[in-house]
C-alpha cells in the first residue's frame, strides 16, 4: 500500500498490507491476521523442497541485485558438518530507498518467519539480522518481536516443536553505506572495517566466519512466507507477462511527487501508473524532469524514458537502467541536475571504504570536477575528463560502489548536457562558492 | 597447490604451471611481470591497487592477477590496450594526492610509483586546479617515519605487521580518500622486525630515519651479501656509496628468510665503516711494530711458526669467512690445536609468520661454518690455554681487557689478524690487517648448515688482505699451489673436511645449498 | 593525525565493562564464534554509556575482546557513527543526500544551525546543548526531510518545525 497514503487500486497489496496497523506489530496480532503459517508449513517440509518452491516461484533478490533467490540457496552445500549461516540484509542505506523500514516497523514477525523458513532450507541455525545504526525504530521493534517470538516458541532451540534450532540475532551497524554490500555485511559482522571482499571465495561456499553463508533482503525474505503459504505458482502468476520478473515489488518513491511513499505493485507494471496513477504526479505547477528509478547507484531516466518502461527488471534494463532497490528518486523540472550529480558523487566518496584506488581517489576527484563546474570554473575538457574518469572507475573495482558514483555522471552528461553546458559557458549563475 | 599442471598463454607465451598458481606468479615464469603495488608473494593478497588488472579472453571485465588463478587454456593479455589503459588510470588516480616530493624523497630511484609511471603514466596531469590531501608526518617509533601525503594505501605494512609480525599495531583509519595509516596512540612500531615496512611500502612514505636524506637511490654500489648478525643467515644486499656502508637490506630468499631481515641485522653496519683499522702489516722490532710489507710480514711469520711446537691455540672471530677459519686453522695444522670461535649472546626474535626464521640467540654468522671446521664454543678454556700454548693464533676476535691481559701474558708465539686496532699486542710476533666480511668475497655456514656466498662490497681498506689469503701463505708444503682465490680457498676445504663433499663457490648461485643436499631444481626465486 | 580528532580525556578513564554492561557483553559472546564479532557491539555500550568514544576506552575494548588498540582504533574511525571526541548533549543528524536535497533538505540544515546555536556543522554550541551534523541517506527518503536528535527518528522536518523540535531537548 502507498503508506502513508491510502491503498491505491492500482497496487498489489501482499507485504504492504499491514502498513501503518499497529496491531499487526505484536505476535498474537501478527499470528491473527494469518502470520507464522509459512514458518509452521515449512517445517513440514524437508529444505529442498522449500528451495525449489522458492526457486518456482521466481523470487528475485529485492535488494538491487535481482539475483534468483532459490538459486542463490540451492548453492549452500549440504551435509558438509559446518555451521552455515542467514544474514538478513536490513542495511537499508541506497538513496531514495525506504522500503525495508516499513516492512521492519510495521511487520516484524513477517521479516522473522521468512528469515526462520530461509534459515532452515539452507540448514543454517543461526541468522544475523543487520540493521542499520540509524534504524533505532526498527531496531526497538525487531529486538522485541524477536524477544516474543522466542517466548512464544516460534524460534529459539525447538521452533514450533519441530525439534529444530533456529536462532535470530540482531546486528546494529555503525553508519556505512558500503555495509550493505555482502560481504562487507559479513565483515562488518565479524567486527572488522566494512571492506567487501573479493569474489571468489562465494558466501555460499565461504562466508560469514569462514562459514557457507547465504545474505537476503529483507523484502525478499518478506515474500518467502507468502509464497508457502499461497505458492509458488500464485507467485508466478503476479506479473505481467514477463516470466523473469515475478512477484510484487515495493516501490519507494521520493522527490518531487504529490504522495511520495512505499507502493506495492505487480511486477510489469507500467511506470507510468508507478509516477501519475499512485504517486499522483508533479507538484501542482511543475513537470517531471528525471527518474533515478532504482536508488541512486543506476543510471538517470528522462521522464520520457520512464514514461515508456514497465517496471519489472528486463523493462527498466531496456530503457536503459536498472530495477535495483526500486528507489526511486523523481525529480521535476526545478531540479538542477548539476548540483544534485554533484550531491550524489559527494555520497560516493563519503561512503568509499578506501580499498580501490579508482573508488578512493576517483569519486573524490568527479566530486571535485563537478564542484568546480558549479562554482562557474567549469570547461569543455571537463565532459570528456568526466566521462573518461567515470570508464577508469567502472568494472575494476572489488565492488560496484565506484560503478555507482560513474553511472549518474555518465546518464547525466549523456542526457542532460545542456545544464552542465550552461554552468560551463556561464549562461547560469554558480550554485557553489567557488575554491 | 597440486602437481597438477596448467597451461595458459601470457601475452603469447605458453607457460605450464600447478593449478593454483596466480596468473601474476605464472606469467613470472615467461619473464612478464605484471605492474602491481599491493601483492607481495610473502604476504596475503587483498587485490586492492587494482595495478595488476590484465584481460583474460572471454571474460567479461579484467582480472586482478594477483588473485586469480590460472585455468587450463585461458589466454591473458598484460599488455592490451585495455590492461594499459586500466593501469594508466590506477596510476592517474595514485598521483591525484600524491606530492611532487621526488626532488626531497628518499625512495626517488628505487620507488615503484615513479618507475610504473614513467613506464606507462600519463605524461601530464588533469587534476591541477585542487589542493592535495596534507597531513603532517608522523614518526612511528624507533626507526619509522611515516608521510602520510605520499602513502597509496597499498596496505603492505598493516598486512605485514598483522599477518607476518603478528603484532596489529598498525591500521588503516577513517574511509574513502581520507584514509592512512594510524598506530595506536601510545604504542610504538618497535617490534624487531618491524624495519621490514619500510623495504616493503612501494613508495617513499614509510622511511627509515637511519637512512633519511643519506644517499641518493643511483648513487648506491650494490653487493649480494649474508647477514653477519645471527646465525640465521638472513639474505642481505650492502648498499654502498663511495665505499661507505649506507644501508643493508633484505636480498629474497625463499628458504631462509623469504624477503625480511630483522631490525638488528638491518641496523649493524656500522662497525662496517670504523676507520680505526689497522692499515698495514705490523712486525715486532723488540718492543715496539713498525709497518712492513706482506712479504717481509709473512716471512716472520713462517720463521716464528717453523720455529714452534706443541699446542696451537686459535681464537677466532664468529664472523670470520669459513675460507678464513679453514685455512687458518690448516695453517697449524702440525700442531696440537685447540680452536675456538666466539659467539656473543643476545634473546631470541621470532618471526612468527615465516617459519623457522628468527633473530637467533647465537649472535655469530658462521659458528655451524666454524664447528664444521673444528673450531668449539668453549672460549674460556681456549682463552685459558692460550696463556700456555706454544703459539696463538688470533683471527679478529672482540677480546675485554682481562683476556687481553692473559694473552699478552702468553709465552708463545701471537700472531695476530685483526680488524680494527683496538688491542695492544706488545708480544705480537706480526699484526696483519685482514677485511671484514664486506671487504671480501667468502662463505657462511647458517643454522640449517646452508653454504651462502657473500659478495665483496667495499674496498679492502689500507693493506688488508682476507685472512684466508694470510694463511694460504702459511700453508705447509703448498709451494706454487696455495688458493689464491676465495673460490680456491673453498674448494681446497674439502681437502681437510670431506663434510664440504667437493663443494664450490659455483654451487652456491644467490641462495645457497645446504651442505649435503641435491642440487635444487630450477625454480623461480 | 593518530590523534586526529581525539579528544581529549582529562579525568582517568572510568571502566565501562563492569557490573551490568559487563553481564551483557559476557551474554554476547554466546552469540557469536569470535569476542573480535562483539566489537561492534561493545563499541555501542561504550558510546552509550559515555556518549563517544575516547582513546582509553579504546584500550580498554581491546583488551575485554583480546585485539590490539591499533585494531579497534581502525574499526572505530571507519564508522561514522562512533563518536571519537565529545558531541553535545544531543546529537543531531540530518540527511541531505539528493531525494532529500530536492525537497529541501539544505534550508532545513540551516535552521537547524540558526536556532540550535551551532553556527557550523560539527561544531557544538556553547551551552553543550547540540551538534548539528549532515549525514547521507537516512533511508526515509519518502518522508523528506528526517533528521535524528539521539536515538529519536523524526521525519518531514521543515525549517518552520526545527524550533518546536529543539525545545523538547534540554
Amino acid at each position: 500500500m502507498g503508506f502513508p497514503h491510502p491503498s491505491h487500486p492500482k497496487e498489489t497489496v501482499v507485504l504492504s498490507q499491514y502498513f501503518g496497523d499497529a496491531e499487526a506489530r505484536g505476535f498474537d496480532g501478527w499470528v491473527a491476521r494469518g502470520g507464522y503459517e509459512g514458518l509452521r508449513k515449512a517445517l513440514s517440509l524437508t529444505p529442498e523442497a522449500i528451495i525449489d518452491e522458492v526457486k518456482a516461484s521466481g523470487l528475485r533478490g529485492r535488494g538491487g541485485a535481482g539475483f534468483p533467490t532459490g538459486l542463490k540457496w540451492s548453492f549452500m552445500p549440504k551435509g558438509d558438518g559446518k555451521p552455515h549461516y542467514l544474514v538478513c540484509n536490513a542495511d537499508e542505506s541506497e538513496p531514495g530507498t525506504f522500503k525495508d523500514r516499513e516492512i521492519m516497523r510495521w511487520t516484524p514477525h513477517a521479516l522473522l518467519e521468512g528469515c526462520a523458513i530461509a534459515a532452515y532450507a539452507i540448514g543454517a541455525e543461526r541468522c544475523y539480522i543487520y540493521i542499520r545504526g540509524e534504524f533505532t525504530e526498527p531496531l526497538k521493534i525487531m529486538a522485541g518481536a524477536v524477544e516474543e517470538a522466542n517466548a512464544k516458541g516460534a524460534l529459539g532451540g525447538n521452533a514450533f516443536g519441530s525439534g529444530k534450532r533456529i536462532e535470530m540475532l540482531i546486528h546494529r551497524g555503525a553508519g556505512a553505506y558500503i555495509c550493505g554490500e555482502e560481504t562487507a555485511m559479513m565483515n562488518s559482522i565479524e567486527g572488522k572495517r566494512g571492506n567487501p571482499r573479493i569474489k571468489p571465495p562465494f558466501p555460499a561456499v565461504a562466508g560469514l566466519f569462514g562459514m557457507p553463508t547465504t545474505i537476503n533482503n529483507v523484502e525478499t525474505l518478506a515474500a518467502v512466507p507468502h509464497i508457502l503459504v499461497r505458492g509458488a505458482d500464485w507467485y508466478k502468476g503476479l506479473c505481467r507477462g514477463n516470466p523473469k520478473s515475478t512477484g510484487t515489488k515495493l516501490i519507494s518513491i521520493c522527490g518531487h511527487v504529490q504522495r511520495p511513499g512505499n507502493y506495492e505493485v505487480t511486477m510489469g507494471t507500467p511506470l507510468k501508473e508507478i509516477l501519475y496513477d499512485m504517486a499522483g504526479g508533479p507538484p501542482a505547477g511543475r513537470e517531471f524532469k528525471a527518474v533515478i528509478p532504482g536508488g541512486s547507484s543506476v543510471p538517470i531516466m528522462t521522464i520520457a524514458e520512464a514514461e515508456d518502461a514497465l517496471f519489472d527488471y528486463e523493462g527498466i534494463v531496456a530503457k536503459g537502467s536498472m530495477l535495483g532497490s526500486a528507489g526511486m528518486i523523481v525529480m521535476d523540472d526545478s531540479t538542477d541536475m548539476v548540483y544534485q550529480i554533484w550531491r550524489l558523487a559527494k555520497f560516493y566518496a563519503h561512503e568509499s571504504c578506501a580499498q580501490c584506488t579508482q573508488c578512493r581517489e576517483g569519486t573524490a576527484w568527479t566530486t571535485k570536477i563537478l564542484e568546480r563546474i558549479l562554482s562557474g570554473k567549469g570547461r569543455q575538457e571537463d565532459f570528456e575528463l568526466l566521462l573518461d574518469l567515470s570508464e577508469n572507475m567502472t568494472g575494476k573495482t572489488i565492488c560496484v560502489l565506484s560503478d555507482s558514483c560513474a553511472a549518474p555522471v555518465v546518464s547525466g552528461i549523456q542526457k542532460f548536457r545542456d545544464e552542465f553546458e550552461a554552468y560551463i559557458q556561464g549562461s547560469r549563475q554558480p550554485a557553489l562558492a567557488a575554491g | 597447490m597440486t602437481s597438477e599442471l596448467v597451461t595458459v598463454t601470457i601475452d603469447g607465451a605458453p607457460v605450464r604451471v600447478p593449478k593454483g598458481t596466480t596468473i601474476i606468479e605464472a606469467a613470472k615464469q615467461v619473464g612478464v611481470l605484471i605492474p602491481h603495488y599491493c601483492y607481495h608473494p610473502s604476504l596475503p593478497s587483498p587485490a586492492v591497487c587494482r595495478m595488476c588488472l590484465v584481460e583474460v579472453e572471454k571474460a567479461p571485465k579484467l582480472a586482478p592477477a594477483c588473485v586469480t588463478t590460472v585455468a587450463e587454456g585461458q589466454v591473458v593479455h598484460v599488455n592490451s590496450a585495455a590492461a594499459k589503459k586500466a593501469r594508466e588510470g590506477v596510476l592517474e588516480l595514485l598521483l591525484i594526492n600524491h606530492p611532487l616530493d621526488c626532488p626531497i624523497c628518499d625512495q626517488a630511484g628505487e620507488c615503484e610509483l615513479q618507475n610504473y609511471v614513467f613506464q606507462e603514466g600519463r605524461a601530464g596531469t588533469r587534476y591541477s586546479e585542487y589542493a592535495k590531501r596534507y597531513n603532517p608526518v608522523e614518526d612511528f617509533g624507533p626507526d619509522v617515519l611515516y608521510v602520510p601525503n605520499r602513502c597509496i594505501l597499498c596496505t603492505r605494512c598493516v598486512r605485514f605487521m598483522d599477518d607476518v609480525a603478528g603484532a596489529p599495531v598498525l591500521n588503516v583509519s577513517e574511509r574513502g580518500d581520507r584514509a592512512y595509516i594510524g598506530i595506536a596512540q601510545e604504542q610504538k612500531l618497535d617490534h624487531p622486525w618491524s624495519g621490514n615496512v619500510v623495504d616493503l611500502c612501494p613508495v617513499g612514505s614509510l622511511l627509515s630515519k637511519d637512512f633519511l636524506h643519506k644517499a641518493r637511490a643511483w648513487d648506491l654500489d650494490k653487493a649480494a651479501s649474508v647477514c653477519s648478525g645471527c646465525t640465521q643467515g638472513c639474505n642481505v644486499t650492502i648498499d654502498t656509496r663511495d665505499d661507505v656502508v649506507v644501508r643493508i637490506r633484505p636480498r629474497p630468499n625463499l628458504e631462509v628468510n623469504r624477503h625480511f631481515i630483522c631490525d638488528h641485522g638491518r641496523l649493524s653496519y656500522r662497525w662496517m665503516n670504523r676507520g680505526d683499522r689497522v692499515e698495514a702489516p705490523l712486525v715486532r722490532d723488540g718492543a715496539r711494530h713498525l709497518a712492513s710489507d706482506w712479504d717481509s710480514a709473512r716471512a716472520r711469520a713462517e720463521q716464528v711458526l717453523r720455529g714452534a711446537s706443541g699446542r696451537a691455540v686459535v681464537l677466532a672471530s664468529g664472523r670470520a669467512s669459513t675460507e678464513s677459519l679453514g685455512l687458518v686453522r690448516q695453517m697449524v695444522a702440525r700442531f696440537e690445536v685447540t680452536a675456538a670461535v666466539q659467539v656473543p649472546l643476545g634473546d631470541e626474535a621470532p618471526l612468527p609468520g615465516v617459519p623457522d626464521l628468527a633473530l637467533r640467540r647465537e649472535r655469530a654468522p658462521n659458528l655451524v661454518g666454524a664447528e664444521l671446521l673444528g673450531y668449539t664454543r668453549a672460549w674460556d678454556a681456549a682463552v685459558r690455554q692460550a696463556a700456555s700454548a706454544a703459539v696463538v693464533v688470533l683471527l679478529d676476535p672482540d677480546l675485554g681487557p682481562a683476556e687481553e691481559a692473559v694473552l699478552s701474558g702468553a709465552r708463545g708465539v701471537l700472531l695476530v689478524l685483526a680488524t680494527v686496532a683496538t688491542g695492544s699486542w706488545p708480544t705480537a710476533e706480526v699484526i696483519l690487517p685482514v677485511t671484514s666480511v664486506a671487504e671480501e668475497t667468502g662463505t657462511y655456514v647458517n643454522r640449517d648448515r646452508r653454504v651462502q656466498l657473500f659478495h665483496q662490497a667495499k674496498a679492502q681498506p689500507g693493506m688488508a688482505r682476507p685472512a684466508w689469503w694470510v694463511a694460504a701463505g702459511l700453508l705447509a708444503g703448498e709451494a706454487g699451489r696455495a688458493p689464491a682465490t676465495a673460490s680456491e680457498a673453498f674448494r681446497r676445504l674439502s681437502d681437510w673436511w670431506p663434510v664440504f663433499g667437493g663443494m664450490t663457490h659455483a654451487d652456491l648461485g644467490y641462495s645457497g645449498r645446504v651442505l649435503g643436499a641435491e642440487a635444487p631444481a630450477e625454480v623461480a626465486g | 593525525m593518530s590523534s586526529q580528532g581525539a579528544g581529549t580525556q582529562t579525568a582517568p578513564h572510568e571502566p565501562v565493562f563492569v557490573g551490568q554492561t559487563r553481564a551483557r557483553l559476557e551474554h554476547l559472546f554466546t552469540r557469536y564464534p569470535t569476542k573480535q564479532a562483539c566489537l561492534l557491539p561493545a563499541l555501542w555500550m561504550v558510546q552509550e554509556a559515555r556518549g563517544w568514544i575516547s582513546e582509553p576506552a579504546i584500550g580498554e575494548v581491546a583488551d575485554v575482546l583480546g585485539l590490539t588498540p591499533a585494531y579497534v582504533k581502525g574499526v572505530v574511525t571507519f564508522y561514522t557513527m562512533y563518536h571519537t571526541h565529545p558531541v553535545g548533549r544531543h546529537f543531531i543528524q540530518v540527511c541531505t543526500t539528493s531525494p532529500c536535497n530536492i525537497c529541501g533538505a539544505e534550508a532545513v540544515v540551516q535552521a537547524l544551525l540558526a536556532e540550535s546555536g551551532c553556527g557550523e556543522l560539527g561544531a557544538t554550541s556553547s551551552d553543550g546543548r547540540f551538534t548539528v551534523s549532515e549525514v547521507e541517506c537516512l533511508g526515509a527518503c519518502g518522508f523528506a526531510t528526517p533528521i535524528m536528535v539521539d536515538d529519536d527518528f523524526i521525519e518531514s522536518v521543515t525549517p518552520d518545525k526545527v524550533s518546536g523540535i529543539l525545545e523538547r531537548y534540554p
